[in-house]
C-alpha cells in the first residue's frame, strides 16, 4: 500500500490550513484552519506510524495527544474570541493589533 | 689644634733665628683682636664718648707696640716660625690658617703698625664731623686685621683671603661718601680691577696648590729649591698668574687705573691703603714667593721686571699732568710701585722691600700732608691753592720733607732704597730698564716739585683762610716726617745693613745680589736726575713766573692730552670691555633667555595646550564621541524603520514566519 | 671600655630620622585642623613643631658617628610596597646630614619670617601648613634611601610650592614671549614651575625603574651602588638611563638651558617661598647627583662628565650676563643662582673629591646666602612695593639695617674669602683644574678659567646691584613715605644666616667635616680615587 495518496491529502490539508489562517478576516475561520493544520499532521502521524509498523505506536499516540491538545487549544482561542468579540464588537482579525509595539 | 711647625728640612735660609717663643705663639692676637674690636665699634661704637674712635685706637696702639716688640725681637736674635690651624680637609688637601713671624711678616707688622697708628690719630680730627663717623672707624680697624691676615698668612689660602678682605675694605672705604654716585663707582671701579687680577691669583694658586700637593707656602717654597718637576713645569704659568694679581693690587700697568680713582675715598684712607700699606700687597706676595720666583720662575721675573718699569716711567709722566694734588701723589704711588716690582723683577729682593718700607712713612706722610692742605682749603685741585707755606708751616716743612725724600735726595729715606734698586738694576746688566729707572727719578722729582710749588708756594688763588691743622693732625705728620728721615739708615750698604738681616730672615733661603758698597754710578745717575728735576721744575713753576703758568711753558698739546687722558686706558676698557659686556652681550644673554630659551619653554606650554585642544575637539570630541553618538543614533533611526514591520497582525507575522521557512529550506535544499 | 650615656638612644634605628620627616606632616596636619580664627595658635603650633624638627634633626647630628661618615647611619628598613620590593628605607651619612640641617634650620626661619609678613592673601594657616607638608618633601629626599621614596619626597616637594605660588604670589599682568594676552604671573610661573620639574622628574622615573629591572630588582640605593660600582650597569641602557636621570636632576638644579622656570618662579614667588625654593628646592637635584646618579653610574658619569662641566660654565658665565641685564631685583638674584649652582654642577662634574666636597659646602653656603638674599629682596619688595632697581636707590638711607645686611649678604654672595660663599667656587675651581685622571682636561681647565671670569662677573652685577640699590641719594618718590625697617621678627630670621655665613667662612670644618669621609669613599668606590 502505497502513502503518498494519504500525504498528499495531508499536504493539500495543510495548504488549505495555511490559506485559510493567512486569508480569512473572521478570527473564528482562522481558528478553524489552525485545526486544519493539525489535522493534517494527525494524518501523517497516522500514515507514517502504519507504514513503519511501529509496535509501540507511538505516531497514533501522538496523534491522540494533539487531538486533546487542539481541543485545549481551541477552547481557549475560542474563550479569547468572545471576550474579544464582547470588548470590540467584531471578530475580524484586521482589527487586533495589540501586539503592535 | 694649633701645631708650631719647624720643619727642619725648610731651615735653609739664614743660619741664626730662634722661634720668637711666647710672642710668636700670640702674634694671632694682632690679627683676630681688629675683628672683634671691629664687632664692638659696630654695635656699641655710637654710644661711646669718642663714637668707636677710642676702641680703634686702643686696638691699633696694641698693634703698633706688638709689631714694636716683634721687631725688636727680630732685631736683636732673629725671628722665623710659622703656625698652622687646620679650619677642613677636603679630600687629600688640608685646608689650612695660621701665622708666620719671620722677618718679612715681622716688617710689614710694623710697617701696618706704624702707619695705622699714626693715621687712626690724624683720622680722629680729620673726620671729625663727617658723615658714618663710627662705619668709618669700623672699616679702618677691619682694614687693619684684613691686612694682618694678608701679611700673616703661612697658608696661600688664607693669603687669598686677606687679599680679598683688604679688597672690600679699599671698596668700603672708597665709596665712603657713596650718596655721589662718581665715589661709588670708584669703588667698584677699584673692587673690579682687583678681582679681574685676583682671577690670575686664584688661578695661580690653584696651580701651585695642585701641582705641589700643599697649601703651606714654606712647602711649596721648599719644593722650588728642590727641583720638584710637577712644580716645575708649571712654575712659568703659576709665577705669571701670581704676578696678575700682585698687579692688580700694587696697580701695575694697566692695571692701575683703579688707584687714581680711589682717592675719592677720605685721605686718611687714601695715606694708609692706597698708599703705604695695601698696595704694597702684590710686592709682599712677590717677595714672599721669592724663593719661588727665582729657583724654578726665573722667566717669570722678566715679565715682572717689564712691567714694573713699564708702569713706573708711565706713572710717572701722567702724574706731571694732574691738577689735583692727590691725584699727583696717587700716580706718584703707583710709579713707586712700579720701581717695587721692578726690584723684585731684577731679583733684588730687599731692595723692593727697603723701598716698600721707606715708601709707606715719606707717602703716608705725603698724603697726610695733603689731607692737612685739602682740609684747610676744601677743594683738591692745586689750581686753587698756592702760598699756603705761610698759612701752614708745619703742614709745609712736613710735605716738604716728604718730597725730598720720594726725590731721593740724601740723606733722606728715598735716597737709599731708590739708590738700592737702581744699583740692582745696574748690577743686573738692564742697561735700558736702568735708563728709564733713572729717568723716572728725574719725573719723581719734576712732578712733586711742581706740586710743592702750586700748592705752597706763590700767592694764594683759592676762597677763604685757610689755616694751620690742629696738633691732633700735624703730630703724625711730624712723626712721619722722622720717619721719613731716617727710616733709610737701617740699610746704608757698608755701614749698617741690619735691614737686609731683618727681611731675610726666613725659613726659605733668599740668595740676592745684595751690594756691600755704594755703586755710585747708579748713585750718582739717581742723585742728578733727582736734582735736575728737581731744580728744572723749580725753574719752570716758580723763577719764570706764575706756579699756575708753569704747565702752560713747557706743554707740548698732543702730549698733554695723551697723558691727560690716561693713555686712554679708561676709555679703551670701558669702549671695548666694560660697555660691551655690560650692554651689549648682558642684553644678548637676557634676549637670548625671553625670547630664544623662554619662548621655546613657552613654545613647548602652547604647542601643548594646542595639541590638548586638538586631541579634544578633534580626536576626542570630533573623533571618538561622535562616533558613539553616530552610533546610537543609527540605530535609533534604524529602529524606527524596523518598528513599522510590526503591525500587530498576526496574519502578517505568520507570513513572515513562512517567508522565513520557506527561504531557509530553498537554502537548504539548494545548498546542502 | 669607655660608657657612653646615650639619652637619646631611643631615636636611633630610624626613629628620629623619621620624626623628623613626618613630624612636620603631621604638625600640618593639626595646623590644618585648628580653627582659622586662632592665628597666633596656628602660628606657634607651626614654630614650635619646626623648632622641634630642628632639635630633632640636631640631636640625629649629634649622634651621628663622623668617623663613619660614609655609612649610612641612624636608619631602618621597612617593608613598604612588596610586589615591587621597594622599601621604607631611610638612613643619613656625611653628605645628606649638612643639608638635612640646613633644610629643617631654613624651615623654622621661615616659619619666623611669616609671623608677621604674609603677602595677601595672609590666612597664616594655610601658607604654615604648606611650609610643613614642603619640609616633610624635603628631610625626605635626604634622608631617603629608596629610589622609590625618594621619587615620592621629590614631588612631594612640587606642590606646596606650587600653591604658595599660585596663591600668594604676585599678582601683577606680565607679557609672556610667544603669547599674545597678558597672563598673571604668579599664574604663568606656578605652572611653568610645576609643569617643567614634573616634566624632568617623569624621565627620572623611567630611569629608577630601568635601573630596577635591570639590577637585582631592587630600588634601595645602597645595594644598587654596590651594584653599580661593580659594573652591572653598562652599554647604552646605562647611557640612556644616565641621560634621564640627568635630565631630571639638572631640571632641579637647575642648569643652563633647563634653568628658564626659576626666574620666574623666584620673582613671582612670595618671600618665603623664594626662600626655600632657592635654599633647599634647589639642592635636591644636585643632590640627586651626588647620591643617585654619580654612584650608581660611575662609567656614564665619567662619558658625561664634560658635557656637564661646559653647561655648568656656560650657566656661571649665562647667569651672570643675564644678570647684568636684569631690572628686577628679585630676578637678578634668581639668574644669580644659576651662576652660582653652575659652580656647585662644575664642582661635581669634576668627579674628585675636592669638586664634590666643594659642591657639597657650596650647596650649603648657597642655601644659606641666597636664601638671606631673597629674604631681604622680598621684604624690601614688600616695603617699597616695587622690584624695579630703577626707582630704588638710597636704601642704606632709608631701610639702614636691610641696607647693610643686603651689603654683607652681597659680599658673601659674591664669594668673599672668610665668608661662606668663598668655599664653593674656590674649591669647584680647584677641582676643576684637576679633573679625574682620565677626563679631558682642556675641557675643565677652558671651564675653570670662565669659572674664573664668572667670579668677575658675578662681583660686577652685585655691586652694581648694590650701588643702584643701597647707595646714592634716596629717590624722590620716597621722601614722605613711611618705610619701616626690618622688625624684630625679620632680624629673628636674617641674623642666624649671617652668623651661618661667617661661620662657614671661617671655619669650613663645620662642613667638610662631615662631608669629607663621605665623598672621599664615594669618589674611590665608584671612580676609583
Amino acid at each position: 500500500m502505497s502513502v503518498q495518496p494519504f500525504l498528499i491529502a495531508a499536504a493539500g490539508l495543510f495548504s488549505i490550513g495555511i490559506y485559510g489562517i493567512l486569508v480569512r478576516r473572521n478570527v473564528v475561520m482562522v481558528l478553524l484552519s489552525i485545526e486544519l493544520i493539525l489535522n493534517a499532521v494527525n494524518i501523517n502521524f497516522v500514515v507514517f506510524d502504519a507504514m513503519l509498523r511501529d509496535a509501540m505506536l507511538q505516531g497514533q499516540i501522538f496523534t491522540i495527544f494533539i487531538i486533546t491538545i487542539a481541543a485545549a487549544e481551541v477552547g481557549i482561542g475560542l474563550a479569547i474570541v468572545l471576550m474579544l468579540f464582547r470588548n470590540r464588537k467584531t471578530a475580524n482579525i484586521n482589527e487586533f493589533d495589540l501586539m503592535k509595539w | 689644634m694649633v701645631n708650631t711647625n719647624l720643619i727642619s728640612l725648610l731651615a735653609e735660609g739664614k743660619p741664626t733665628f730662634t722661634d720668637g717663643g711666647i710672642a710668636a705663639e700670640y702674634t694671632w692676637l694682632i690679627v683676630v683682636l681688629p675683628f672683634i674690636a671691629a664687632l664692638i665699634i659696630t654695635f656699641f661704637g655710637k654710644y661711646l664718648p669718642l663714637k668707636g674712635a677710642e676702641i680703634a685706637l686702643a686696638t691699633i696702639a696694641f698693634i703698633f707696640a706688638f709689631s714694636s716688640y716683634l721687631l725688636y725681637l727680630n732685631v736683636i736674635e732673629g725671628v722665623a716660625s710659622e703656625f698652622y690651624i687646620n679650619v677642613g680637609s677636603i679630600g687629600s688637601f688640608d685646608l689650612e690658617f695660621g701665622w708666620v713671624v719671620d722677618g718679612l711678616s715681622i716688617m710689614m707688622y710694623f710697617v701696618v703698625g706704624t702707619v695705622a697708628t699714626l693715621v687712626f690719630i690724624y683720622a680722629t680730627n680729620y673726620m671729625k664731623g663727617e658723615v658714618r663717623y663710627t662705619f668709618f672707624f669700623t672699616s679702618l680697624t677691619l682694614f687693619a686685621g684684613s691686612m694682618l691676615v694678608l701679611v700673616s698668612s703661612p697658608t696661600l689660602l688664607q693669603l687669598l683671603i686677606g687679599w680679598e678682605l683688604v679688597g672690600v675694605c679699599s671698596y668700603l672705604l672708597i665709596g665712603h661718601y657713596w650718596e655721589n654716585k662718581e665715589n661709588s663707582s670708584a669703588a667698584m671701579k677699584a673692587f673690579i680691577t682687583n678681582k679681574i687680577a685676583d682671577v690670575g691669583l686664584m688661578i695661580g694658586i690653584i696651580v701651585l696648590a695642585l701641582s705641589t700637593g700643599t697649601m703651606r707656602i714654606s712647602e711649596i717654597l721648599y719644593q722650588s729649591t728642590h727641583d720638584y718637576q710637577s712644580l716645575k713645569s708649571v712654575a712659568y704659568l703659576a709665577g705669571v698668574l701670581l704676578f696678575i694679581g700682585a698687579m692688580g693690587k700694587s696697580a701695575q700697568f694697566p692695571l692701575h687705573v683703579w688707584l687714581p680713582d680711589a682717592m675719592a675715598g677720605p685721605t686718611p684712607v687714601s695715606a694708609l691703603m692706597h698708599a703705604a700699606t695695601m698696595v704694597t700687597a702684590g710686592v709682599y706676595l712677590l717677595a714672599r714667593m721669592f724663593p719661588f720666583y727665582q729657583g724654578m720662575a726665573s722667566q717669570a721675573l722678566d715679565v715682572v721686571l717689564l712691567f714694573g718699569v713699564v708702569t713706573l716711567f708711565a706713572a710717572g709722566l701722567i702724574a706731571i699732568v694732574q691738577d689735583d694734588l692727590k691725584k699727583v701723589l696717587a700716580y706718584s704711588t703707583v710709579s713707586q710701585l712700579g720701581y717695587m716690582v721692578a726690584a723684585i723683577g731684577s731679583g733684588a729682593y730687599t731692595a723692593a722691600l727697603f723701598h716698600l718700607w721707606t715708601h709707606a712713612f715719606f707717602k703716608a706722610l705725603l698724603f697726610l700732608g695733603a689731607g692737612s692742605v685739602i682740609h684747610a682749603v676744601h677743594t683738591n685741585s692745586m689750581r686753587e691753592m698756592g702760598g699756603l707755606r705761610k698759612e701752614m708751616p708745619r703742614t709745609y716743612i712736613t710735605f716738604i720733607v716728604g718730597t725730598i725724600a720720594l726725590a731721593g735726595l740724601p740723606p733722606l729715606a728715598g735716597f737709599f732704597s731708590k739708590d738700592e734698586i737702581l744699583a740692582s738694576l745696574n748690577h743686573g746688566g738692564f742697561s735700558t730698564y736702568f735708563a728709564i729707572a733713572v729717568a723716572g727719578a728725574f719725573i719723581t722729582a719734576f712732578y712733586m716739585t711742581r706740586a710743592v710749588v702750586l700748592t705752597f708756594f706763590g700767592d694764594y688763588r683759592g676762597s677763604g683762610h685757610p689755616h694751620e691743622s690742629d696738633t691732633m693732625m700735624t703730630t703724625p705728620l711730624l712723626v712721619l716726617a722722622g720717619f721719613a728721615v731716617a727710616a733709610g739708615w737701617v740699610n746704608i750698604p757698608g755701614v749698617y745693613t741690619g735691614f737686609t738681616d731683618w727681611v731675610t730672615t726666613r725659613k726659605n733661603p733668599i740668595i740676592e745680589y745684595h751690594p756691600e758698597s755704594f755703586d755710585y754710578f747708579a748713585l750718582s745717575s739717581g742723585l742728578i736726575a733727582g736734582l735736575v728735576g728737581i731744580g728744572l721744575a723749580y725753574y719752570v713753576y716758580q723763577i719764570l713766573g706764575k706756579p699756575e703758568d708753569g704747565d702752560q711753558k713747557i706743554k707740548i698739546d698732543s702730549v698733554w692730552k695723551l697723558l691727560e687722558n690716561k693713555y686712554y686706558l679708561d676709555d679703551f676698557y670701558f669702549k671695548f670691555i666694560i660697555n660691551p659686556t655690560k650692554s651689549t652681550l648682558a642684553n644678548i644673554v637676557d634676549k637670548f633667555n625671553t625670547n630664544i630659551l623662554d619662548r621655546t619653554v613657552n613654545m613647548f606650554g602652547i604647542a601643548a595646550s594646542y595639541l590638548g585642544n586638538l586631541v579634544y575637539e578633534k580626536f576626542d570630541q570630533g573623533g571618538i564621541d561622535r562616533a558613539l553618538n553616530a552610533s546610537s543614533s543609527s540605530t535609533d533611526a534604524l529602529g524606527a524603520r524596523v518598528k513599522l514591520l510590526q503591525t500587530g497582525k498576526a496574519q502578517q507575522y505568520i507570513m513572515y514566519f513562512l517567508s522565513g521557512v520557506i527561504v531557509i529550506s530553498l537554502l537548504i535544499l539548494l545548498v546542502l | 671600655m669607655e660608657i657612653v650615656t646615650n639619652n637619646f638612644e631611643f631615636l636611633e634605628n630610624g626613629l628620629g630620622l623619621s620624626l623628623v620627616v613626618f613630624f612636620p606632616l603631621v604638625s600640618a596636619f593639626i595646623v590644618a585642623i585648628l580653627p582659622k580664627k586662632q592665628e597666633l595658635l596656628i602660628k606657634l603650633t607651626a614654630l614650635g613643631s619646626s623648632l622641634i624638627t630642628f632639635i630633632l634633626s640636631v640631636i640625629v647630628a649629634i649622634q651621628f658617628d663622623y668617623s663613619k661618615a660614609e655609612q649610612f647611619q641612624l636608619g631602618s628598613k621597612l617593608s613598604w610596597i612588596e610586589a615591587i620590593n621597594s622599601n621604607y628605607e631611610i638612613g643619613i651619612d656625611g653628605i645628606s646630614l649638612p643639608l638635612l640641617l640646613l633644610s629643617t634650620f631654613i624651615t623654622v626661619l621661615a616659619i619666623i619670617y611669616s609671623f608677621e609678613h604674609l603677602p595677601e592673601p595672609k590666612s597664616p594657616k594655610g601658607m604654615m601648613a604648606l611650609i610643613l607638608i614642603l619640609e616633610t618633601g624635603m628631610n625626605g629626599t635626604f634622608v631617603a634611601l629608596d629610589l622609590i621614596l625618594f621619587f615620592v619626597f621629590f614631588e612631594l616637594v612640587l606642590l606646596p610650592m606650587y600653591f604658595m605660588i599660585g596663591i600668594w604670589g604676585d599678582k601683577t599682568m606680565r607679557s609672556v614671549a610667544g603669547l599674545k594676552n597678558e597672563v598673571e604671573t604668579r599664574l604663568y610661573a606656578s605652572i611653568k614651575f610645576f609643569v617643567f620639574t614634573l616634566f624632568g622628574s617623569a624621565f627620572m622615573l623611567l630611569g629608577f625603574l630601568g635601573l630596577y629591572f635591570r639590577g637585582a630588582k631592587t630600588f634601595s640605593i645602597p645595594e644598587l651602588i654596590e651594584l653599580g660600582t661593580s659594573g652591572a650597569f653598562t652599554g647604552t641602557f646605562a647611557t640612556l638611563v644616565f641621560a634621564v636621570l640627568f635630565l631630571g636632576f639638572a631640571v632641579k638644579v637647575p642648569m643652563w638651558p633647563l634653568h628658564t622656570w626659576l626666574p620666574d618662579a623666584h620673582t613671582a614667588a612670595p618671600t618665603v617661598g623664594s626662600v626655600l625654593l632657592a635654599a633647599i628646592l634647589l639642592k635636591l637635584g644636585s643632590y640627586g647627583f651626588v647620591r643617585i646618579a654619580l654612584p650608581i653610574l660611575p662609567e656614564q658619569a665619567k662619558a658625561w662628565a664634560p658635557a656637564i662641566a661646559i653647561l655648568s660654565a656656560i650657566g656661571i658665565i649665562y647667569g651672570s650676563l643675564a644678570c647684568l641685564a636684569q631690572t628686577d631685583l628679585k630676578r637678578l638674584i634668581a639668574f644669580s643662582s644659576v651662576g652660582h649652582m653652575g659652580f656647585v654642577m662644575l664642582g661635581i662634574s669634576s668627579l674628585t673629591s675636592i669638586g664634590i666636597n666643594a659642591a657639597m659646602i657650596g650647596m650649603v653656603a648657597h642655601g644659606v646666602i641666597t636664601g638671606l638674599l631673597f629674604f631681604l629682596s622680598g621684604s624690601m619688595a614688600h616695603t617699597y612695593h616695587t622690584r624695579d632697581m630703577g626707582r630704588l636707590g638710597g636704601n642704606m638711607k632709608l631701610l639702614p639695617k636691610t641696607g647693610a645686611l643686603l651689603g654683607f649678604t652681597a659680599m658673601a654672595s659674591l664669594g668673599l674669602p672668610g665668608l661662606a660663599g668663598f668655599w664653593g667656587e674656590f674649591m669647584a675651581l680647584l677641582g676643576a683644574y684637576n679633573p679625574l685622571p682620565g677626563l679631558n682636561i682642556a675641557i675643565f681647565r677652558t671651564s675653570m678659567v670662565a669659572g674664573a671670569i664668572g667670579t668677575v662677573l658675578t662681583a660686577g652685577y652685585l655691586l652694581w646691584m648694590l650701588q643702584r640699590v643701597n647707595l646714592g641719594e634716596p629717590n624722590e618718590e620716597w621722601k614722605d613715605k613711611e618705610l619701616h625697617d626690618a622688625d624684630a621678627y625679620e632680624l629673628a630670621a636674617w641674623i642666624p644666616l649671617v652668623i651661618l655665613t661667617i661661620l662657614i667662612g671661617v671655619f669650613p670644618k663645620l662642613i667638610f667635616g662631615s662631608t669629607n669621609d663621605a665623598v672621599i669613599s664615594l669618589v674611590t668606590k665608584a671612580f676609583g680615587g
